[in-house]
């Protein structure tokens, strides 16, 4: 889009928000607002630099080193597309937490973890080797462990206990995974790899190694019989936190890598698409039911991830064009819609002090913002029709009877109305009802996380254009195409 | 044979995860699994009877790649250690501070979520 070299800002990428985690640690180890605002700068910057990737493509030797020796990051549009969700949802929770973390001691060690998390997920996105890629994910994954943890309460360190060893197997598998793919490849570096694939074709030891891969990265990505840390881990951590993991850790380390190992180094035929399309099925629907069942805020979204997570892998799993450009778009649309609706969530504890729906009520009066905003982030995913959220669901649910899934089209709808169902239950047992009598006198919501929940609200409604068609190409369907697109990537 | 080894730690420590209720034995559990799966790494790049990989002053590359064992796999186990030890230092604190909360080791004792 502009005339920048990318090859100076794909290490940028790592290197920034890694450097700011360490100097925070030297210079502002006590000052957790002036840390608070350097991270707000970087993820400032890193918003910008993803704007300035945008349409372009690019490797990077790291240290020089030419590519069978050395490292490569690599930049693509799919790359560009989760850097942009990953600055942006970045930059909204960094300016909430200003004013959240207040309560919490030790703010200095929250944002320098944070950041550290934010490097890992960019170096999963741009990582082109398979270890690097283990790597950036353990950074990622150790760095949410303990924002996890960070409140020490009871339940967080439950959660983050739960969460830890349930990470670190699906972390061994796919350690076993890497270790059999370079026993067999001879090779890490994933366009190598691929190439090494297509020549040899499938067979068993392969296969073994992307069941292996399935399994840890479903676990990463809480598809549903690998779920069970997912609804604990989220509600637990701190509003911020549990914003950034539902919206875009889980699809950072978990969504984006099964699409990249699936269509770019394995080349995946249908047998092993069909794995992914019931996992995603299966998630959407178990997801959706007990979301509906829950009276707790936080966990009843963390239900809803869950669901939506499902949406998307069963776009995936479509493996056409269609599918891929459902998928991919209703990854970014969720990125927006849950990290704001668990702001929102931030929000109602952080002037109510509960968050169970049954003493909640009446709070577009007291909290008219949060209100608002969660009302553009309600109908957002629960498909209402000019919001992204209804766009997204509506291609997957083309690209499914497209392909002849009728039975699985059916089910995303009725599990749309199901999720319908459940954000009208929140948006009337907390926002319009009556205000109880113990909730009278609340404190408005402080203007740092009125802006960040405004701009993700804003991020919901801008993202609804990109149906529009001179938005659609150079965004999503060349991430699709480039995604679709077997070989050296 | 000494894969079948591997697999055979590699399952001990999962067996270890999945059946013991105490949480420090758990970590212990998943340590194992996690050199289970070390030594499956190290295997990949083991050759009978191959020398160190380390390069002689005046020997051709070619004939050094034909002797030594396979040195990418031991960075990786290494830098596989190092990212294991955090983990586990990190589990370790948790263990600790769980006991502080709880006042038990006990996994089916802590058990406060759930739905």
């Amino acid at each position: 889009m502009f005339d920048v070299d990318t090859r100076v800002l794909i290490p940028l990428f790592v290197a920034l928000p890694l450097a700011v985690a360490l100097l925070i640690q030297l210079v502002a180890r006590d000052r957790p607002v002036l840390s608070g605002w350097l991270t707000n700068v970087t993820m400032l910057g890193l918003v910008v630099m993803s704007c300035f990737t945008i349409g372009s493509s690019g490797l990077y030797h790291l240290g020089g080193w030419p590519t069978p020796v050395g490292i490569d990051l690599r930049l693509d549009s799919l790359a560009t597309l989760l850097l942009l969700a990953i600055s942006i949802v970045g930059l909204a929770v960094g300016l909430y937490s200003v004013d959240y973390m207040r309560r919490y001691s030790a703010g200095s060690h929250f944002y320098s973890l944070f950041l550290l998390m934010v490097t890992g997920m960019v170096g999963v996105v741009l990582a082109g080797d398979l270890f690097n890629l283990y790597v950036f994910l353990e950074v990622a994954v150790v760095a949410s462990y303990s924002l996890v943890a960070f409140g020490c309460s009871h339940e967080e360190l439950e959660a983050s206990f739960k969460y830890i060893v349930l990470g670190s197997l699906s972390s061994a598998l796919i350690l076993i995974g890497v270790a059999l793919v370079y026993g067999i490849t001879g090779t890490l570096n994933m366009a190598h790899m691929s190439a090494r694939i297509a020549e040899t074709g499938m067979n068993a030891p392969l296969s073994l190694a992307f069941g292996l891969f399935i399994c840890g990265f479903s676990f990463k990505a809480a598809l549903v019989p690998f779920h069970a840390w997912l609804p604990d881990a989220h509600p637990s951590a701190p509003a911020p936190v549990s914003a950034m993991l539902s919206g875009v850790l889980i699809k950072a380390i978990g969504i984006y890598v099964l699409a990249r190992l699936a269509f770019n180094v394995f080349g995946a035929g249908d047998s092993e698409l069909s794995l992914l399309r019931w996992l995603g099925v299966l998630s959407m629907i178990v997801g959706g039911l007990l979301a509906a069942g829950q009276s707790d805020i936080k966990r009843l979204f963390a239900y809803s991830s869950i669901s939506q997570v499902g949406f998307i892998i069963l776009g995936l799993g479509l493996g056409t064009p269609l599918g891929l450009v459902g998928a991919l778009y209703h990854l970014v649309n969720h990125a927006m819609f849950k990290s704001l609706l668990f702001l929102n969530a931030g929000a109602v504890e952080y002037a109510t002090g509960t968050r169970n729906l049954y003493r909640l009520g009446g709070l577009n009066r007291a909290l008219p913002v949060t209100g608002a905003t969660s009302l553009v982030g309600s109908m957002s995913i629960a498909g209402i029709p000019p919001f992204n959220g209804f766009w997204s669901k509506l291609i997957i649910i083309i690209a499914c009877v497209e392909a002849g899934f009728y039975s699985f089209a059916a089910a995303a709808v009725v599990i749309s109305i199901v999720t319908l169902a459940y954000q009208l239950k929140v948006q009337r047992m907390a926002f319009f009802a009556s205000l109880p009598a113990s909730l009278r006198d609340l404190r408005r919501e402080p203007r740092l996380m009125s802006l960040a929940m405004i701009l993700l609200a804003a991020g919901c409604i801008a993202l609804s254009f990109l149906v529009l068609s001179g938005l659609r190409d150079p965004w999503l369907i060349g991430a699709a195409q480039e995604t679709l697109s077997a070989g050296p990537f | 044979m000494i894969y079948s080894l591997c697999l055979l730690l590699i399952l001990v420590g999962l067996y270890g995860v999945v059946a013991s209720r105490q949480t420090v034995k758990i970590v212990i559990s998943l340590v194992i699994m996690q050199h289970g799966v070390h030594l499956l790494l190290l295997l990949i790049g083991y050759r009978d009877g191959g020398s160190p990989p380390i390069v002689d002053p005046g020997q051709a590359v070619t004939t050094f790649a034909g002797l030594s064992v396979d040195p990418l796999p031991q960075a990786l186990v290494l830098t596989s250690i190092v990212i294991g030890l955090g983990v586990l230092a990190l589990m370790v604190a948790l263990c600790v501070r769980l006991y502080e909360r709880y006042g038990t080791f006990d996994v089916t004792e802590i058990r406060r979520l759930r739905g």
